[in-house]
C-alpha cells in the first residue's frame, strides 16, 4: 500500500514540474508536440531511475569516506557520464530505439529534475507519504514514479499547446508568456490533489 | 598563447589536472567551514532550546520529527516538571509557505486562546475538527494534526524519561558529545588524504 | 571603453537571462517566494557566474575542444560546492530556505551557457564583465517577481507589511501564482519594448 502512496504521491500530489519546479526547461522546451513530449518522458524515465540507483550507491561510499562536499561535483559527473554511456549502448544495441531517444539524451544532462531528485534521494530528503521509510528501494521508486510525474505533465502540458497553437493569441502573450499562463493553470489543477495523501 | 590541441594525452591531462585542483581546493574549504557549520548547528539548538524553556531552569526540552504536509518536520517542545507545556519552536519544516509554515506562530499566540497550547497539558491535544480543544491554523488541518502529534510524541518521551528524573537532559548532552566525536574522527580521516 | 559598458549592460537587459533569454527557469519560480528569497538565489548564482566566467576564460587556452564541457562542468561545480559550504558557515537560515536550488546552480543553463558563449572565446576581463551584468540581470529579475509575488500574495514587500496581514492571494506564494506572475510580467516587457 505504502508503495502504491508512493506513486500517487510523486506522480499527482507532489508533481515535479508543477509544484516542486523542476526540470522547468524541458517543459517549456519540447513541449510543443506531442510526439517530441512522449520521447523526452520515456528518455527521463529511464535515465532519472538509473541515475538515482547509481548515486544513492556513491552517497554510501562518500559517507563511508566523509567525502560529502563532493557530492554535486560528482553526481553532476556521473550523471553526464551516465547520459553518455546509454547513449553509445543504445546506438549499439538498439538503433530503432536510439532513433526515438537519442536526440533527447544529451539534453537529459542539464535537466535539473534529474540532478535535483538525485541529490533529494541520496540526502534522504525526499517527499514520500506518512510511513514510508527512506531507503533504496523506496528511493528508487520515488524516482520512477517521479519521472512518470515529469511525463504525465509534459505530454499533458504538449496536448494543451498544440491545441494552443491553432487559436489566435494576443500578440505580447506570443511564446513563453502564454505558455507559462497555462502551465499556470495546469498547476492549479493539480494543486486540487493536495491532501490527498 | 597557443591552443592545446585535443590529443589523448591533452584531454586526460587536463581533465585530471583540473580535477585534482576541484578537489583540493574544496577539500581545504570544508575544513575551514566545518567547524563554522557545526557551531551554527549547535547555536541553533541551543538557542532553541533557551526559547522553548522561556526562563524555566527546570524544564526540559524535547525534540521529535513527525510527516507534516509537505515532508519530515521536527519540532522542540519545552515541559515544566508536572509536563505542561512551557513553549515551541520549529527547527526545520517543509510546509506550505503563507499555509502551514504559520504553525511558527500560530499555537503561541496569546491572544487567541483558541489556538494557544502555552500552558496547555500536553498528552491528549487534537485539533477542534477531531473533536479537541485547539483550533487548527486556517486552511492547513493536517499540517495543524502533524503539529500536535509531535507535542503529544514529546510529551509521551518527557513522560517515560521522567520516570528517572533528570536523565533526559543528560542523554542530550551525552548526545551531543558523541555527535562532536565523530565529527572530529572524520575532520581527522580527510586530512589524511 | 564603451566595448565595455555594452558587455557589462548587455546582459541587464538586452539579454536578460530570465525575460529574454527564458534561461534558468527552475529557480527562477521556484525560489521567488519572496522578494528576499529571490534575491538571495540571484546573487548566489551570481556569484557563480563570474568565477566559473573568470577561471574558464583564464584556462580556456589549456582545455582542449574535445573535453571542454566535462572541464567547464567540473570547474562551474566546484564554485557552487564552495558556494553551499561558505553559506551554510555563515549564511544558514538562508541556505535552509533556498536549499536544494543551490546545488542546482550548477545544471541552470545560464552558467554553462555564458561559459560557452562568451568566457571560452573573450578575455579576463569581459568575461567577468559577462557575469557581472548576466548575473546582476538574474538576481534583478528573481527580486522583480519575488517581490511582486510577496506583495500579491502576503501584502508584504521584503518582508516590510504595506496592506494588512489578511489581504493576500495565497496562490501567488503557491506553485500557480509563480507561473501566472511571470507570465504576466513578461507580457508587460513585451508591451514596453514594442513601444
Amino acid at each position: 500500500m505504502v508503495y502504491f502512496l508512493i506513486f500517487i504521491s510523486a506522480i499527482f500530489v507532489n508533481n515535479i514540474v508543477l509544484s516542486q519546479f523542476l526540470g522547468i526547461c524541458p517543459f517549456l522546451g519540447v513541449s510543443k508536440k506531442i510526439d517530441t513530449a512522449m520521447g523526452m518522458s520515456a528518455a527521463v524515465i529511464f535515465v532519472l531511475t538509473l541515475a538515482t540507483v547509481v548515486t544513492y550507491l556513491l552517497q554510501m561510499l562518500l559517507v563511508k569516506w566523509g567525502l560529502e562536499f563532493l557530492q554535486t561535483i560528482l553526481f553532476i559527473l556521473i550523471i553526464a557520464a551516465l547520459v553518455q554511456m546509454i547513449e553509445i549502448m543504445l546506438k549499439k544495441v538498439s538503433p530503432a530505439l536510439y532513433q526515438a531517444l537519442g536526440v533527447f539524451l544529451p539534453l537529459i544532462t542539464t535537466n535539473c529534475c534529474i540532478l535535483g531528485v538525485a541529490i533529494l534521494v541520496a540526502n534522504g530528503t525526499e517527499k514520500l507519504p506518512m510511513g514510508a521509510e527512506h531507503g533504496m528501494l523506496t528511493g528508487t521508486l520515488f524516482a520512477f514514479a517521479t519521472a512518470l510525474g515529469f511525463g504525465l505533465a509534459l505530454i499533458l502540458f504538449a496536448g494543451i499547446r498544440e491545441q494552443l497553437a491553432m487559436n489566435k493569441v494576443p500578440e505580447a502573450m506570443k511564446g513563453t508568456p502564454i505558455a507559462l499562463l497555462t502551465a499556470g493553470l495546469l498547476a492549479m489543477a493539480f494543486m486540487g490533489f493536495s491532501g490527498v495523501v | 598563447m597557443e591552443k592545446l590541441q585535443s590529443s589523448f594525452k591533452n584531454m586526460v591531462l587536463s581533465l585530471v589536472i583540473i580535477s585534482m585542483v576541484a578537489a583540493g581546493l574544496l577539500a581545504g574549504v570544508y575544513i575551514l567551514t566545518l567547524e563554522n557549520i557545526n557551531a551554527q548547528k549547535k547555536a541553533k539548538q541551543e538557542a532553541a532550546k533557551l526559547a522553548v524553556l522561556a526562563g524555566h531552569e527546570d524544564g526540559t526540552a524535547i525534540e521529535t520529527a513527525v510527516d507534516g504536509f509537505g515532508g519530515t518536520f521536527r519540532v522542540m517542545v519545552g515541559f515544566d516538571a508536572e509536563g505542561n507545556i512551557l513553549g515551541y519552536e520549529i527547527l526545520e519544516h517543509q510546509e506550505t509557505p503563507g499555509l502551514g509554515s504559520h504553525m511558527v506562530h500560530w499555537f503561541k499566540n496569546a491572544d487567541k486562546p483558541g489556538q494557544n497550547i502555552i500552558g496547555r497539558k500536553a498528552g491528549e491535544l487534537q485539533v477542534s475538527k477531531d473533536g479537541g480543544d485547539v483550533d487548527a491554523i486556517t486552511a492547513a488541518t493536517i499540517t495543524s494534526r502533524a503539529f500536535l502529534k509531535a507535542i503529544n510524541q514529546a510529551y509521551a518521551e518527557f513522560k517515560g524519561t521522567e520516570a528517572n528524573t533528570g536523565a533526559s537532559q543528560l542523554q542530550q548532552t551525552e548526545a551531543v558529545e558523541e555527535e562532536v566525536i565523530i565529527i572530529e574522527e572524520k575532520e581527522t580521516e580527510v586530512s589524511h588524504e | 571603453m564603451s566595448n565595455a559598458l555594452k558587455t557589462f549592460t548587455n546582459g541587464l537587459l538586452k539579454e536578460n537571462p530570465t525575460f529574454v533569454l527564458v534561461l534558468g527557469m527552475c529557480p527562477t519560480l521556484a525560489t521567488t517566494t519572496s522578494a528576499i528569497n529571490g534575491m538571495s538565489m540571484g546573487l548566489a548564482t551570481l556569484f557563480v557566474l563570474v568565477c566559473s566566467n573568470v577561471v574558464i576564460s583564464m584556462l580556456k587556452n589549456l582545455i582542449p575542444d574535445k573535453v571542454r564541457i566535462p572541464a567547464f562542468i567540473v570547474v562551474i561545480a566546484t564554485f557552487v560546492t564552495l558556494v553551499q559550504l561558505l553559506m551554510q558557515a555563515y549564511l544558514p537560515a538562508i541556505y535552509d530556505v533556498l536549499g536544494l536550488f543551490i546545488p542546482l546552480i550548477v545544471v541552470n543553463c545560464i552558467v554553462l551557457g555564458r561559459a560557452e558563449a562568451f568566457a571560452a572565446k573573450n578575455s579576463v576581463g569581459l568575461s567577468a564583465l559577462d557575469g557581472l551584468g548576466m548575473g546582476l540581470g538574474f538576481t534583478l529579475a528573481l527580486t522583480i517577481l519575488g517581490a511582486i509575488r510577496e506583495l500579491l500574495g502576503t501584502g508584504a514587500c521584503f518582508g516590510w507589511h504595506i496592506f494588512p496581514d489578511n489581504y493576500g492571494a495565497l496562490v501567488f506564494v503557491l506553485a500557480p501564482g509563480a507561473f501566472i506572475a511571470l507570465a504576466y510580467l513578461m507580457v508587460i516587457i513585451n508591451k514596453l519594448q514594442k513601444k
